[in-house]
């Protein structure tokens, strides 16, 4: 599937979740930040997902949890070599360069973007 | 019985699909408050769609709690879709159908149809049952919830309110 297939597929699903206008749907937004996820809706897109895909996504794979609570990942508000070292083994559609350059964790959110979940997607295509 | 939307439980396909049903009394004492008369206004008691919604919950929440035999917590987390076309009056009967999409072990998504089934009145015969609405939901099994956070042991969800409705419509209730 071309990625401008699987990114309009994206876009549809999360308009339908988040209750947001198609065109706020940039590749660029932020889930979080941006669309105003909760994360019952990471939960929620992950069900359309799977559906409209037909992948499995096991718990924490499109999304890290508890990264952000663990003092070995974090400290004093900022994520460790090590905190960074387990995203890129965890979640390796993400783009971590923003969070490499300002490791603090309120910037952990920025890195889930919509063109996140669309590599996300992709690699799970191809490997499927 | 407190803050109970449906009267009983009429099908059980355990781990797909859950039918009850929840009679309209204007006893309710909810049907007088909405909506109360007005000077420009007769009295009006209509059954709150909210309310429909939260049976709704209460129908798809048992689905998802038997399915696990009710070991989870399990919370309504999102109304996905709610869509009701036809108000519920007094002396009429809801009809929750809730089905399973998905379910793991972090929570659950189910589908709802509502159907309003209106009995005979001096005016006109019995009417056959009327879809007026689809509502889904998605449920969050709060031990497994996404942000880490801990709850009580207790299964406070599943109350004994809940005990007595499945016991009434002969469902063991052994939780």
């Amino acid at each position: 599937m071309e990625r401008s297939e699987i990114f309009d597929k994206v876009r549809d699903l999360l308009v339908d979740a988040l209750a947001v206008d198609d065109d706020e749907v940039t590749p660029e937004a932020t889930l979080i930040g941006d669309l105003g996820a909760e994360s019952i809706d990471i939960l929620d897109i992950s069900f359309k997902l799977e559906q409209e895909f037909g992948f499995k996504i096991a718990q924490g794979e499109l999304f890290p949890e508890g990264v952000t609570k663990d003092p070995d990942y974090v400290q004093d508000g900022k994520v460790t070599d090590k905190g960074l070292e387990l995203l890129k083994q965890r979640v390796p559609h993400f783009n971590l360069a923003a969070l490499e350059a300002d490791p603090s964790v309120a910037n952990v959110a920025k890195i889930f973007t919509v063109d996140a979940l669309v590599t996300f997607c992709e690699q799970k295509l191809q490997t499927a | 019985m407190r803050w109970m939307w449906i009267d009983r439980i009429v099908e059980l396909v355990p781990g797909e699909k859950l039918v009850a049903i929840k009679h309209i009394s204007l006893a309710e004492e909810h049907l007088h408050d909405h909506f109360p008369a007005t000077v420009a206004r007769k009295p009006t008691p209509i059954m709150p769609m909210s309310l429909i919604v939260e049976g709704m919950a209460q129908t798809a929440g048992v689905l998802v709690g038997h399915a696990e035999g009710f070991k989870q917590k399990v919370v309504l987390a999102k109304v996905a879709k709610a869509d009701l076309t036809r108000e519920a009056l007094p002396g009429c009967t809801l009809r929750y159908t809730a089905t399973i999409e998905q379910f793991t072990p972090v929570g659950a998504s189910t589908k709802g149809v509502v159907e309003l089934i209106e009995p005979a009145r001096p005016d006109q015969g019995a009417q056959p049952a009327e879809v007026i609405g689809t509502i889904d939901l998605l449920f969050s099994h709060l031990d497994n919830n996404m942000s880490g956070a801990r709850y009580p042991e207790e299964n406070f969800v599943f109350s004994e309110s809940f005990k007595t409705l499945m016991e009434t419509s002969g469902i063991a209730a052994d939780f």
